[in-house]
């Protein structure tokens, strides 16, 4: 298992998500978080105030998944992140000792594998 | 605008100059900034409906309307509008204000031409600001700013002038009280051009583009309907009986409406919407504009009524098609204004307005009524495409894709809506960056606008 945590735009959160569901890839958690990758900082100006936002509006996703998904995962996430430009973000996938699915009990391989019910029964 | 019936007494007492009434004028000096209210609550009603990253740009499209506008109708709008001049457009007469004091209106004697010239100034401003809900989220502000300016007078004004300056649709006894053919039709008709001619936005038909802020929906239709008190009730040019009739119609048909918005919302999908009310109750105002002052109030909650129906499935299927009206300014000004017109044609009686309708055996009124659209429609679509045309021919009308998705607050304006102010750091005006400096991304763009 592992975790795989992206660091992506917000406007491209819409395009990763889409990617992700073409992957099969169900489950994920987002965040709205700020952060600074190199790219140049926005320059503001308020009523003379001239500030430069040097964190930039960001968005993290973290899924975890099983081994056979870890690939196809991160290249989903490539592929629905990238615009070229620097500030494009980042994909970190970690290992993960345990993982237990809450509703069942279910642990580690299991509880991050999708049930086919449970999805269905959410549609 | 309401001219009085008994024109034939006027014409025999001309020569006497008409004193200014107190009256009239306190109310007219209300309506104007009561109408001036509704380019900023419209402002909140398109800023509500876009996506957070685009709430100031949005905003500032209405209210550098306040501007742009303000400046062109008292530099030369005003003159092609109301000066006197030919049936298609009006003269230069009174071009910068000449000519244009205290004294009494030529089309209203009993209130200062000055303030019937700020009134209809008020109009002008918010007919080109209705215009921006088709393009937000991608237009570029500058050439916006120029579109708005020219549009305001060569678009606005002749059909100002069509209805209300003495123009060949007033003269051939169409009825428009308040604007549902020179405003709404117009800017309807003119928001599809610009949508055409602009493009859809990056994401259009791809992905979701929910309203950011439905609260300032909400909050613009309210200030909306306040104002459009003074925008149907001031249209009488008087404090008096006509005032009081569009005054109450102005109530009560978008009430109607609200009505059946919230029926249809719930017969089709369960659930009445807060911003289906907002939009209904807009389009109830749009629709009773050009009957206000020449109908009854049971007429009016009719055509509150029946005016939902078409603009409600106009929505529907809008959103279906390739065509990014993105607030549905066609739906909601074109179609609600072209329903209203054609329905003064059926409502209008001389028992409350003094304008003859269907029922006084004048049958030929909706026949005249759908002329004026037409014409107006038709001069207001080519003129817009014109317009846009050429200022689009000078400078490119939007940004690029990347910077669409960062959103135009900051790549426009160098401001975000609800900036959070973390990270950001003082820059003294020796150490800014130069714009010649800063090679890509944000900070170039910034430098373009």
């Amino acid at each position: 298992m592992k975790l795989i945590v992206a660091i992506i735009r917000p406007d491209k959160l819409s395009d990763v998500m889409e990617a992700l569901y073409r992957a099969e890839v169900r489950g994920l958690t987002v965040a709205s978080v700020q952060g600074h990758g190199g790219e140049l900082e926005k320059v503001e100006t308020y009523r003379g105030m001239t500030v430069k936002m040097e964190l930039q509006e960001k968005v993290r996703i973290e899924i975890g998944v099983s081994e056979a998904f870890v690939d196809r995962t991160v290249k989903a996430i490539l592929a629905g992140a990238r615009t070229g430009e620097v500030g494009d973000g980042k994909v970190f996938v970690l290992p993960v000792d345990h993982v237990f699915r809450i509703r069942t009990g279910e642990v580690d391989e299991l509880a991050v594998t999708p049930q086919d019910t449970g999805v269905l029964a959410h549609m | 605008m309401a001219l009085p019936a008994f024109i034939p007494l006027l014409a025999a007492v001309q020569d006497a100059p008409v004193a200014i009434s107190g009256a009239d004028t306190a109310w007219m000096l209300m309506s104007t900034a009561l109408v001036l209210l509704m380019t900023p609550a419209l402002g909140f009603f398109y800023g509500g409906l876009v996506r957070s990253k685009n709430i100031l740009n949005t905003l500032m499209m209405s209210f550098a309307s306040l501007g742009v506008v303000g400046v062109a109708w008292a530099l030369l709008g005003y003159s092609l509008a109301f000066a006197p001049g030919s049936s298609l457009i009006g003269g230069l007469g009174f071009a910068a204000l000449n000519g244009v004091g205290l004294e009494g209106a030529p089309l209203a004697p009993a209130i200062p031409h000055l303030l019937f010239m700020a009134y209809q100034g008020t109009f002008a401003i918010i007919t080109a600001a209705l215009i921006s809900g088709a393009v937000v989220e991608r237009m570029r502000f500058g050439p916006y700013l120029a579109f708005i300016t020219i549009w305001s007078l060569v678009v606005y004004a002749p059909i100002a002038h069509w209805v209300w300056g003495g123009g060949w649709l007033g003269a051939m006894g169409a009825l428009d009280f308040a604007g549902g053919t020179v405003v709404h039709v117009n800017a309807g008709v003119a928001a599809v051009v610009a949508a055409l001619v602009v493009g859809s936005r990056k994401d259009y038909g791809r992905k979701a583009q929910v309203p950011h802020n439905v609260t300032y929906v909400l909050l613009g239709a309210g200030l909306l309907w306040f104002g459009w008190f003074g925008f149907n009730g001031g249209s009488a040019l008087a404090a008096n009986t006509t005032a009081t009739l569009a005054f109450v119609n102005t109530m009560f048909a978008p009430a109607a409406t609200l009505v059946v918005w919230m029926l249809l919302d719930a017969i089709r999908g369960n659930k009445i919407t807060a911003v289906g009310a907002a939009t209904g109750i807009v389009i109830g105002l749009v629709a009773v504009t050009p009957a206000a002052g020449f109908i009854g109030p049971m007429a009016a909650l009719a055509l509150g009524a029946i005016a939902a129906f078409p603009s409600y499935f106009m929505i529907i299927y809008r959103s279906r098609t390739r065509l990014d009206d993105s607030l549905d300014v066609w739906a909601a000004h074109g179609t609600g204004g072209a329903v209203g017109a054609l329905l003064t044609g059926v409502f209008a009686a001389q028992v409350w307005g003094g304008k003859a309708g269907p029922v006084d055996g004048n049958t030929g009124l909706i026949l005249t009524q759908l002329i004026a659209i037409l014409g107006a429609a038709a001069y207001s679509g080519v003129a817009t495409l014109i317009v846009l045309k050429v200022v689009g021919a000078i400078v490119p009308l939007r940004r690029s894709h990347g910077e669409e998705g960062v959103g135009l607050d900051v790549v426009l304006h160098g401001e975000e809506g609800y900036a959070k102010g973390e990270g950001a750091v003082l820059v003294h005006q020796d150490l800014a960056p130069s714009k010649a400096t800063v090679r890509d991304g944000i900070a170039v763009a910034a430098a373009h606008s």
